[in-house]
């Protein structure tokens, strides 16, 4: 029932020439998605990928347990010294994000070349 | 619609992860016909969705066996939605989440549905069903029609 969560990486420069690593989702982001969230923010280099931003243009529905996954991978991501922000969320979920405190922890930008030109 | 009569819809979903779409989809459906804004369908079916895999994971704990039931009650001037499941139903309610707390390990990073739920909705309350049985959730949404 739940529609398959996609996700590829892509590399950036931002304007300031800093490298930015896109993580792009697609689908649901729910508790079937935990190798697509997880499993490919693991996948990346630790010691290169310091700048990570979350593409949820594509994205239609998130739930809680999507939600858990996307906290999960900041708390990993804060360990390793990493900073991560998201963009391409609807209305709705920049509001859910705000009211569940991810915004503390995770910028959120309108678009990718919105949160690039902050990078 | 210029008048809504009130009725009633009623789904009932399997107890299985990803089901809760069709009774979000469906109030939603509802809700746009009763003239409901945008942001508060899009409210109402995160509400709802979330009920709904509460009802199924925790209420329901997975058995296929057991049915979801969804009842959309449309009024005049409310969306009244129950979600029962064949749980005991809350004995209390968790602590409200806290965002610091699950980045420093504190707390687990789940745990955020009931929040949502009572955050989206007007009115939300838990109902234990009498001998652990057809408990519910009973949210309502107002309308609170565009101009």
């Amino acid at each position: 029932m739940q529609s398959e969560t996609k996700a590829r990486v892509d590399q950036l420069t931002s304007p300031a020439g800093h490298p930015v690593t896109v993580l792009r989702f697609e689908g649901d982001i729910a508790s079937t998605s935990k190798d697509a969230v997880l499993g490919t923010y693991q996948g990346l280099p630790k010691e290169t990928a310091k700048l990570i931003l979350l593409d949820f243009t594509k994205v239609d529905y998130i739930n809680s347990s999507g939600i858990a996954l996307v906290i999960q991978l900041l708390i990993e991501a804060a360990n390793s010294g990493q900073k991560v922000y998201a963009f391409g969320l609807s209305a709705h979920f920049t509001k859910v994000f705000t009211m569940v405190g991810i915004t503390k922890y995770a910028g959120l930008f309108p678009s990718q070349a919105e949160a690039v030109a902050a990078l | 619609m210029s008048e809504f009569k009130s009725t009633t819809v009623e789904v009932r979903l399997p107890s299985r992860m990803g089901f809760e779409k069709v009774a979000m989809s469906t109030a939603a459906a509802v809700a746009k016909l009763m003239g409901f804004r945008e942001d508060r369908v899009e409210d109402l079916k995160t509400a709802v969705a979330e009920a709904c895999i509460n009802a199924i994971e925790h209420g329901n704990r997975l058995n296929e066996k057991l049915s979801v039931g969804v009842v959309m009650s449309a009024g005049a001037d409310s969306l009244e939605v129950k979600v029962i499941d064949d749980g005991t139903g809350m004995r209390k309610q968790p602590a409200r989440p806290d965002i610091d707390r699950k980045m420093h390990g504190e707390e687990g990073p789940r745990g955020m549905g009931m929040f949502l739920i009572q955050a989206l909705v007007d009115e939300a309350e838990w109902v234990a069903g009498k001998e652990g049985k057809s408990s519910y959730v009973r949210l309502v949404i107002r309308l609170d029609k565009e101009a």
